[in-house]
Parts: structure tokens; sequence; C-alpha cells
């Protein structure tokens, strides 16, 4: 059984003027415990959408949202929804609410009535594993914004929530606190065999991933693996997307005529490309 | 004459209470008119304080900003007039949006600076073009509006002051890849049309890298380097440092180079990369079999 199941999902806003406006038409995913997704496309396709419709903080209009079996439209289960999947939010400052590091990541299995002893255990294991334990007695407002989203990513952990869903928490960042984040991202789902889905508009984030989701106007466009999902330079750009600039040359160079066996992801693997020519 | 000037600029926060911070310190620099100039930095390097002392939001604690050679501050009372010359897009500026109307909220800007009805909007109209609104959007309520739509709205309420010097902060965060490119070649459309000298504040390396002509490099509160942008990426190690990178196809040019390769190790974009390296692989390709599977 998948770990959440989107079946042939539709949402719509309330518009004042226009009524009911329609933006996700019938999704259907499946995300599998332990799996890394990317979740790509411009802005109002509906990806953010779908990320709430995960953790049950919206509700289908029609279809069904399942979290490891678990029907979101259950009311009396919402709490179980909550527990397994977490949200972080692109903006760090808007997320913490205690005024000492510890406490804001005490404050989610507060809220879920773990005895004191518990939640000192929880705390002090979650700021290990975003590697902000050194900081437990800081101020937040004083951290980098790299350093408060992996408080906000503690937050969460220290939930115990098997899968975070997270909604371009780098885009606030810069470049090093980007690092930062992803490191830790790719850390807790390698380790820790979290459930990531991530959505980004930095390319050179979303290959990262196992998988890649790309949306377009409330539908899914494409769903793969991030070489051949990457590899499709034209149709991205199509949708408004974009490839790394590893990708990006290697791909018009080929276009130029130029033999290239394969297609890098990365600085990495397209250097080592560029060593098999030289 | 620099266009904008600042000398020994200082920002304390806090002076006199246990919670005294330097945010900015000693920053001297010069801006020609005309010019296109990246503001980069680590989180907390003092980017913001800076711009804010720019078009007096904030005063300096110590040290002076110059607008074509004069004081900002010495007519402290004149210093909204200033506001209007140093125009600044803050970081998502949708949410400052609020008036009934797109093109009322454009036409806000001018308006306040004593412009009449018919020039405010003839000015707004100008602006909304500049950023690519479309003309059918003008009446609509800013809160019907796409994020994409709500922040050129946003710009082109400070574009529609037709400020000499314009500061973006972050113009692009949190914009899919097509928005972020269109509204890029916006600005430089804008920047070259009329000249304006424009400060574009970013954490894209990638961004600056192919927009401006010089950055300024901000880190814990000092000016790190104010110099070209190719001078600036080929300090690769001086900007990791900083918690800053080098575009991705720098990185890629400065390691070719390190292989061999007769390439520029600091190109800045793929179109240039693709100049140089297509003419040397083909002739190498055609020249000798390589290891490499055909496709």
């Amino acid at each position: 059984m998948a770990f959440i199941e989107a079946r042939n999902v539709r949402f719509c806003y309330d518009t004042e003027e226009a009524g009911p406006k329609e933006v996700l038409h019938g999704v259907s995913l499946q995300i599998e415990a332990g799996e890394f997704v990317a979740l790509l496309g411009h802005n109002g396709c509906g990806k953010s959408t779908l990320a709430k419709l995960f953790n049950g903080m919206f509700l289908p209009a029609q279809g069904q949202v399942l979290v490891d079996g678990i029907d979101t439209q259950n009311e009396a289960r919402q709490l179980d929804v909550r527990r397994r999947v977490g949200l972080v939010q692109q903006n760090p400052d808007n997320q913490l609410v205690a005024g000492i590091v510890e406490e804001d990541v005490a404050f989610g299995p507060e809220n879920l009535g773990v005895p004191p002893q518990e939640i000192r255990r929880r705390v002090d294991q979650a700021l290990q594993a975003v590697d902000m334990y050194a900081y437990r007695s800081h101020a937040p407002h004083k951290l980098s914004g790299g350093q408060k989203q992996r408080v906000a990513i503690a937050g969460i952990i220290a939930m115990e929530t098997s899968c975070i869903v997270l909604d371009e928490p780098t885009a606030m960042l810069d470049p090093q606190g980007r690092e930062e984040v992803m490191e830790t991202i790719r850390r807790l789902n390698r380790d820790k065999g979290i459930t990531i889905v991530l959505i980004t508009h930095y390319m050179d984030e979303a290959v990262q991933a196992d998988r890649v989701v790309v949306m377009d106007s409330g539908q899914i466009l494409t769903d793969g693996a991030p070489r051949r999902v990457f590899s499709d330079v034209e149709r991205l750009k199509r949708h408004g997307l974009d490839v790394p600039q590893a990708t990006e040359l290697v791909y018009r160079l080929k276009a130029a005529g130029v033999k290239l066996p394969e297609m890098p992801l990365s600085v990495e693997e397209c250097l080592a490309l560029f060593r098999g020519l030289l | 004459m620099p266009i904008l000037e600042t000398k020994n600029l200082t920002y304390k926060y806090g002076t006199g209470t246990p919670f005294e911070k330097v945010a900015v310190e000693n920053v001297s620099l010069s801006i020609e008119k005309g010019e296109l100039i990246g503001v980069i930095g680590h989180t907390g390097s003092g980017k913001s304080t800076l711009i804010q002392m720019l078009n007096g939001l904030i005063r300096p604690t110590a040290g002076q900003v110059l607008l074509e050679g004069k004081d900002i501050w010495q007519e402290p009372k004149k210093i909204r007039a200033v506001r209007f010359r140093v125009g600044m897009v803050f970081q998502y500026p949708e949410y400052q949006l609020f008036e009934e109307t797109v093109l009322k909220d454009i036409m806000f800007g001018p308006k306040n600076m004593g412009l009449d009805e018919k020039r405010a909007r003839d000015r707004a109209l100008e602006a909304a073009e500049f950023t690519g609104l479309k003309p059918e959007l003008l009446e609509k309520s800013p809160f019907e509006l796409s994020g994409g739509e709500k922040r050129r709205a946003a710009i082109a309420g400070v574009i529609a002051m037709d400020p000499e010097v314009l500061v973006l902060d972050e113009p692009t965060a949190g914009l899919d890849p097509q928005g972020r490119d269109v509204l890029l070649a916006q600005i430089g459309q804008y920047h070259k049309e009329r000249g304006n000298t424009v400060l574009l504040v970013s954490h894209s390396m990638e961004d600056v890298g192919r927009m401006a002509d010089r950055l300024l490099v901000m880190s814990n509160g000092h000016k790190a380097a104010l110099a070209p942008t190719k001078e600036v990426f080929s300090q690769g190690e001086e900007l990791e440092k900083m918690g800053l990178r080098v575009p991705q196809i720098t990185k890629i040019m400065g390691e070719l180079k390190k292989l061999g390769c007769p390439v520029d190790p600091s190109t800045l974009t793929v179109d240039d990369a693709l100049k140089q390296l297509l003419p040397y692989l083909k002739e190498r390709q055609g020249t000798k079999t390589t290891s490499t599977r055909p496709n």
C-alpha cells in the first residue's frame, strides 16, 4: 500500500465573484514510504494545493486522499493524519513560535500530549538530526535563514511524523542556507527513512530526488526518475520550467552535433562526461 | 560624479544596550549613473540595512550617503524627496498592494510625489507596460491577480515614480523559472531604455551573474568587494567562505580550465560557455576518435 495516495482528487477555491474555481482536475498519485519526491510546476499549477491536501489541511472536493490508509476526510482521525505528515513552509519567520530553539521544537509534541520526559528525548534527537543541537538554547530570531528552516524541520521530526512535505523551503535562503537544508532533507530520507515531498523552483534541488513529478494546470504532466524527466529539456521549458545549467549546456552541445553519451544532472556528472572526452 | 556614494557608512542597532550590534560597518562605495549592480551576501550580512540607508529609510549612525554628491541627511526635512529619487522594491512587494484597482495602486507613488491625476496616470500606464502587465488587468482589484502579476504591479508602482536609482530586493524570490526569466528580462530592458541605475539584491548567483555589470559583496556587515562580476566570480573559494557560491556554469568552466581546456574560467552564462566549447569540442571530435559511445 502506498503511504500517500491521491485518488482522482479535485479541489476548488471559492472566489467572491466567479464562484468556485477548480484548481486540481482529478489528480491521482501514489507516494511510497521512504521515497524522496520532488514536485515541480509553474506558479499556480496546483502543487502547493496538493501539498496541503497531503496533511489534511485541505480536503478534496471530490476524490480521496489516503495517508497510511487513513482517509483525510475522516474527521475523527484528523490528528492521526497530521501526526504522519508534517508541513514546512517557505518563510522561516512565520513558523517559529517560541523564544528559545528547544521550546520551539517542543511545541508540536506538547500539543500532541506527549509526556514531558518523552518530549525531552524527542527534542534532543530532533535537534541532533538537523544538526542544530548546539543551538538548543539560542533565540530562533537570531539564527540564519537556513538554521531557522532546520529548526522548523526539527519541530516536525519531534512529532515523529514519517513524512515531511516542504513547500519551497529554500526560496528565501542564501546559497549556503539552501545547501544546509538540502543536506538535512537528504540525510533524514536516507538515514531515517522519512518520506520527503519537496516543492521547489530550483532544478538543482529537484535532481537530488528519487522521483520528479511535474504538474501543469491542475494535472500531472510527467512523473519519473530525474534523469528521464530532465532529459526532455524542450518540454520542461514549454511548461515554464528549467533544467540545471549543467544539463542545459550538454543538451545544447548535443543539439549542435557534439557527441556526448548522456545527460548530466549536476556539475560533477557534467565534469565526468567532459573528462571522458578530453 | 557618481550618482550614489557612501562614505564610512555605519549602522549600529541598540547602541548603549546589551544588544548592541553593528549591522553595517565602514562601507564606502561609489556607483556611477547607469550601472546595474548586483548585491550579494549571506543572511545577516547587512545587505538590507545598507539598502535601507541608501534611500533614507533608516539614518546611519555614522558616515554619509551622497546622492549626486549631496548628503541626503543634510536637510532631514527633505528626506521624503530622496525616497522618490531612490526607489525601493522590497521583498515580496505583492503584500503591499492595497488600492481598489491595480491602476490606482500604481498611481499612488506618482500622486504622492505631487503629480496631477493625468500625469500620474500616464506614468502608471507606462510603468505597467514596462513590467509586462496586461492592460485588461489595470481595472481589476489587485487581489484578483496571480502572484506573479501582483509582483509586477508592485514593481510598476515604484517604476512609475521614475526613480534615478531603482533598488530591488530579491525580486524573483518564489517565482517559477519562466516568471523569473521574464521579470529579469524586463528589468534589463527598463535599465537599458531609461539608462537608470539599478541595484539588484539576490541570493541567486545565476541571476546576478547574467545581469550585473559589477557585484557588491557584503559579508558580516562589511564590504567584501565591489568589482566587475567576472572578477568576483573568479574568486570561488573566497565566496564559499562567505556562504556564497558561483553560478553552476562558472564552476563547470573553472574546472574545465583546470583540466586543460582553453576556456574562460569566469564564464557567466550558458550561451557564452557554448560559444567557447562548441568549436573546441567539434574540432577534437573531428580529429580524434573518442572513447565515448555514439548517441
